[in-house]
């Protein structure tokens, strides 16, 4: 156990070249989804705060059962579009990191528009009256919201790349964790460690950790100075 | 009466109820261009429910709101509303006014010196650039009603604007709201502070549980009140101003 954790850190040390490719891969596979699942997410958690239309109490609930997707139901989903057989197997982008980020917005698109609805509506309810008194059209209302919340969508965002950067299922089964092609931190490290190599797997296991620390401390603080500086 | 003049404001048989209870019960009047109308009443008579039914942020159950002139929707307002507590956008006090003119829509190139002009105009010129939210109380009242401003509206209508501020800060907002009157804006203010009604006011509503019960010249009304409940309303409330 002592030895694994000195080789690991020899690796971390080091810049192991392996290590740094499945690093980066991981990051540019979960940061890719978030950014899709963002850009979609956002406007369709402002529609939903905002709207009135038929069901869109049951779209809700709906929304946020999503949010408990399970990844490896995810994965399969995408899997079965994706095979040679599928609706979109003709694109031949299963086992590449496209099928990857694929799978992983699906996954968090739910929690980016769940949690942002959320949010929006809560401020809609308090800029409601103001809005309309101003003249201020639904459509207008909408965009004025997203970016009046837009310290509370960061931690949406986080709650998305830290589901993304963490999660095994989706990414293994749309992956495959090809060696060199679509091994991810997640996927290595149960591989590895599936294998007896510990150290690789802690090594992975002490970055993954470090980044979505820092990625949390990165979005508090943000969200702090500019509370303060805002309000 | 101007050209194109949304005023007069006419309600016609006015109800609105609200989860089972009467808040506005069959309330009809001509609101006119000129004359301070103060809506008074206490707590819980009606006084905010009315406005929002002038200013179209409630329908009526039942009665219906008529302007001389209907807004056509799309087009920049020409009545505003302050509110108690102002709601401020995350972005700073000349970009609040800004926002009111965009909406409007009022060119880019345009909004700048109707921004500093209104600002000036409520005394907030020198916090321009500072976050609307983080200014005090006083401070957002006077800006929301720079915002509201901005546009010069023909009618505004205030909801108790003063309710959670200290006198100082009373002193500022009333002050501006003189100027606004002065300027040809009409004013529809509801307060249940007496003192504020005779600063302000020219004629007085007055509401007792929902139903229009008065309607006064301010002086008339506070010398000669022609009901029992706003004769005791002015008895009860007079220490307190």
């Amino acid at each position: 156990m002592q030895q694994a954790l000195g080789t690991a850190l020899a690796l971390l040390i080091g810049l192991d070249a392996k290590l740094v490719e499945i690093v980066l891969l991981s990051l540019r596979v979960s940061l890719s989804a978030v950014a899709i699942a963002a850009l979609l997410g956002f406007p369709l958690g402002a529609a939903i705060a905002v709207g009135r239309f038929p069901g869109r109490q049951t779209l809700i609930v709906f929304l946020n059962a999503l949010m408990g997707l399970p990844p490896v139901v995810v994965g399969l989903l995408v899997y079965l579009l994706l095979s040679r057989a599928g609706p979109l197997g003709p694109l031949g982008i299963l086992f590449t990191p496209s099928a990857m980020v694929i799978a992983q917005t699906i996954l968090i698109l739910p929690i980016i528009a769940a949690l942002s609805r959320q949010a929006i509506e809560d401020a809609w309810r308090e800029y409601e009256e103001q809005l309309r008194s101003l003249g201020t059209g639904r459509t207008n209302a909408a965009l004025t919201l997203l970016w009046d919340t837009r310290f509370s969508l960061l931690t949406t965002i986080l709650a998305g790349f830290g589901r993304a950067a963490a999660e095994v299922g989706a990414v293994i089964i749309v992956g495959g964790n090809i060696d060199g092609v679509t091994r991810v931190m997640t996927t290595t490290i149960a591989l590895e460690t599936s294998k007896g190599d510990l150290p690789l797997a802690l090594g992975l296991g002490m970055i993954l950790i470090a980044i979505v620390v820092a990625v949390n401390a990165a979005a508090y603080l943000t969200k702090e100075l500019a509370q303060r500086r805002y309000g | 009466m101007r050209n194109g003049a949304i005023l007069p404001l006419g309600l016609h048989e006015v109800s609105f109820a609200a989860g089972g209870r009467t808040i506005i019960d069959r309330i009809s009047l001509e609101i006119e261009a000129g004359p301070s109308t103060i809506i008074l009443g206490a707590n819980g008579a009606g006084k905010s429910v009315l406005m929002r039914l002038m200013h179209g942020l409630l329908r009526p159950t039942s009665g219906w709101v008529e302007w001389n002139m209907p807004e056509r929707s799309g087009a920049p307002r020409k009545q505003a509303m302050v509110f108690q507590r102002p709601v401020m956008l995350r972005r700073s006090a000349q970009a609040n006014v800004a926002y009111a003119l965009k909406i409007a829509g009022i060119p880019k190139a345009q909004r700048e010196p109707l921004v500093r002009e209104s600002l000036e105009g409520v005394g907030l010129a020198h916090l321009a650039r500072r976050p609307a939210r983080v200014l005090s109380g006083g401070e957002q009242q006077r800006l929301a009603l720079a915002r509201a401003w901005a546009l010069h509206p023909e009618v505004l209508f205030l909801d108790e604007p003063t309710a959670s501020l200290d006198p100082s800060a009373t002193r500022e907002i009333e002050t501006v709201i003189r100027a606004f009157d002065a300027a040809g804006t009409k004013i529809v203010m509801a307060t249940h502070n007496l003192g504020q009604a005779r600063r302000l006011g020219d004629e007085i509503l007055f509401l007792d549980r929902g139903r229009l019960v008065e309607r006064a010249p301010v002086e008339e009304f506070f010398s000669k009140p022609q009901s029992a409940q706003a004769a005791a309303f002015i008895k009860g409330e007079l220490p307190w101003t």
